[in-house]
């Protein structure tokens, strides 16, 4: 059951829905009767790229196809990755992304649909020993599109991989990210921030295996929902027999700013090893009331309140970014996301 | 400028000021004193306007202006400043950028200009140099894992900032060792002007021995019960409350 089967053939029954465990809060099945046709190509302009101005090479995926990116043995290098969505119809992307021995590579990966489509994208991440991966996800897409996102990771000891997903949701959409841990002091970070409005669904799923010794896993996703919108967490870290020494550490936090939004959260570790530190805090709630009183008591008006707080709530996540001018995108994108609706 | 009078107000439908009437003229420092529970703190919030603190009779007014119609941001920008007794933290949020945005918030309410950046930032030098802070502090999340004495000093750099008109100290003297009462008073008397009323809230007298007013007022049970010079916050200091819990 998945969607890139459903794609393929156009078969509905073939989505994955709520009874399926891992799909029970995006279910597609439900959503959709039936699937838009399948994608024509696309020769139109497509205009500038959240990521324009970062420089790099880009590959620019319309409608569909498949991609390679890839960092040779000691390169340095910034890659942006545009999947477009034009018009109304569906397809299927898949991007191979292979980091070589020490490379290090900044992929700044884009979504932008601008309709009622149906689209999947499987990337496979391929980083060698001592590569650095930095992906910073924009997905930005149109309020009636339907969605997923898969990325496989697997990383050699010693690699780096740094993940950033910052996303406004769609009609129904889904990123995912499962990642095979080996231990041996790789390193995993795994961040995202929804900023949810209207009737969007964002659904931010993870998986970690570790299936080494000293390995390190951080994750902080935080998230504002408002109006009707639906945000679903689902963090997910495991621990294998063996993989000591392992270091985990899950964070989840989201702030609900109207009655009828809705997040859905669940984080699990399953730790099968000895002597780990793992940790993780969910937090569902509103914005600070007293915080919000002493801010207004400075003289700021409710609405400029709020939006300083909710800003500095995300912007923790946004902070964490490492690349600088990534991160003034990312941060001017949430500020502008946040004032969309006021 | 500022003129309470026969102030009732509840909390949680509770009634907590039972008729207050009090009036600080421009230019003086009242105290109010007072034991725990008679509604100081209750008073602080009720003039500032935090939900919660419902006034059910009477008024209060800054300059002739009824305070109480006003949102608590507007009472701000009409010159109102509470000194928090637990200064919020504000994560997120570095300090000089909350001082920033309600100053400009202050000065737009008010169809002034907005200060510019480098307006402010020699602002906030020359007031953090006057609280001995460390402007780098400043570049830090607001109260975020700061003292009981620097946040304290923060909110005196607030008000140094600010420059409210009717500045409100709730217990401003709690949580702090000998040093840091010292600059922050210092700092609260640099501000001492003629165009300015204080309102110093306290529990104990040390505070006043280092910020002196000119009235003295004792709270008890939701009241006013006495009012005299600064002699009458030694004579609470030797012989506490008691009298006035019986009376009231």
């Amino acid at each position: 059951m998945t969607l890139a089967a459903a794609i393929r053939t156009g078969d509905v029954s073939l989505l994955p829905g709520r009874r399926d465990e891992a799909w029970r809060w995006t279910d597609l099945r439900g959503l959709l009767r039936a699937l838009p046709p399948l994608s024509q190509p696309f020769t139109g302009e497509v205009g500038a790229g959240p990521f324009d101005a970062l420089g790099g090479a880009t590959c620019a995926l319309l409608n569909g196809g498949a991609g390679e990116i890839v960092a040779q043995a000691g390169d340095n290098k910034i890659a942006a990755l545009r999947l477009l969505s034009r018009g109304i119809g569906r397809h299927a992307v898949k991007v191979s992304i292979v980091v070589g021995r020490g490379a290090t590579l900044r992929l700044l990966e884009s979504y932008e649909s601008d309709a009622a489509s149906v689209s999947q994208s499987l990337l496979t991440f391929d980083l060698a020993e001592g590569a650095v991966v930095e992906r910073i996800v924009l997905a930005d897409d149109h309020a009636d599109a339907v969605t997923v996102s898969q990325a496989e990771v697997r990383l050699a000891p010693g690699a780096a991989f740094s993940q950033t997903l910052l996303t406004s949701g769609a009609r129904r959409q889904r990123i995912e990210t499962r990642i095979a841990h080996p231990g041996g002091h790789a390193a995993v970070r795994l961040d995202g921030v929804y900023v949810l409005a209207d009737k969007r669904h964002a659904d931010l799923t993870t998986v970690v295996a570790h299936e080494g010794l000293d390995g390190v896993t951080r994750q902080l996703t935080k998230g504002v929902v408002r109006d009707q919108a639906r945000a679903v967490f689902q963090g997910r870290i495991m621990v294998s027999r063996g993989a000591d020494r392992t270091e985990a550490r899950m964070a989840h936090h989201a702030l609900i700013l109207s009655d009828r939004a809705e997040v859905d959260a669940k984080p699990e570790l399953e730790i099968y090893a000895d002597d780990v530190v793992c940790a993780h805090g969910n937090t569902v709630g509103a914005l600070d009331e007293d915080a919000l009183f002493y801010a207004r008591q400075r003289g700021m008006p409710d609405d400029v309140a709020r939006a300083m707080l909710t800003e500095a709530f995300l912007g923790e996540v946004v902070d964490r970014i490492g690349l600088e001018a990534a991160r003034d995108v990312a941060r001017a994108w949430v500020v502008r996301r946040l004032e969309a609706r006021s | 400028m500022l003129r309470i009078e026969n102030l009732h107000a509840t909390v949680a439908g509770k009634p907590i000021l039972k008729g207050i009437d009090l009036t600080v003229p421009a230019g003086e420092v009242h105290a109010i004193m007072g034991p725990n529970g008679a509604g100081k703190s209750t008073l602080s919030y009720v003039l500032t306007g935090r939900a919660g603190y419902d006034v059910t009779a009477g008024a209060a007014s800054l300059d002739g202006e009824n305070l109480l119609a006003l949102a608590p941001d507007v009472r701000a920008a009409r010159g109102v400043f509470l000194s928090f007794q637990y200064p919020l933290e504000i994560p997120g949020v570095p300090a000089l950028t909350f001082v920033r945005t309600a100053l400009n918030a202050q000065r737009r309410a008010r169809g002034e200009p907005e200060t510019t950046a480098p307006e402010f930032l020699k602002l906030a030098r020359a007031a953090a140099a006057a609280l001995k802070i460390d402007f780098d502090m400043l570049k830090r999340a607001l109260n975020v894992g700061f003292s009981g004495g620097e946040k304290k000093r923060m909110e005196v750099l607030q008000m140094a900032i600010l420059k409210p008109r009717l500045l409100i100290l709730d217990e401003t003297d709690s949580g702090l060792d000998i040093d840091a009462l010292k600059i922050v008073s210092d700092g609260v008397n640099a501000l001492r002007s003629t165009e300015r009323a204080m309102l110093v809230i306290t529990h104990y007298q040390r505070l006043l021995e280092h910020i002196r007013p000119d009235r003295v007022h004792v709270l008890a049970e939701g009241r006013i019960v006495d009012s005299g010079g600064p002699e009458l916050a030694l004579e609470l200091e030797r012989a506490g409350y008691d009298k006035y819990a019986r009376a009231a």
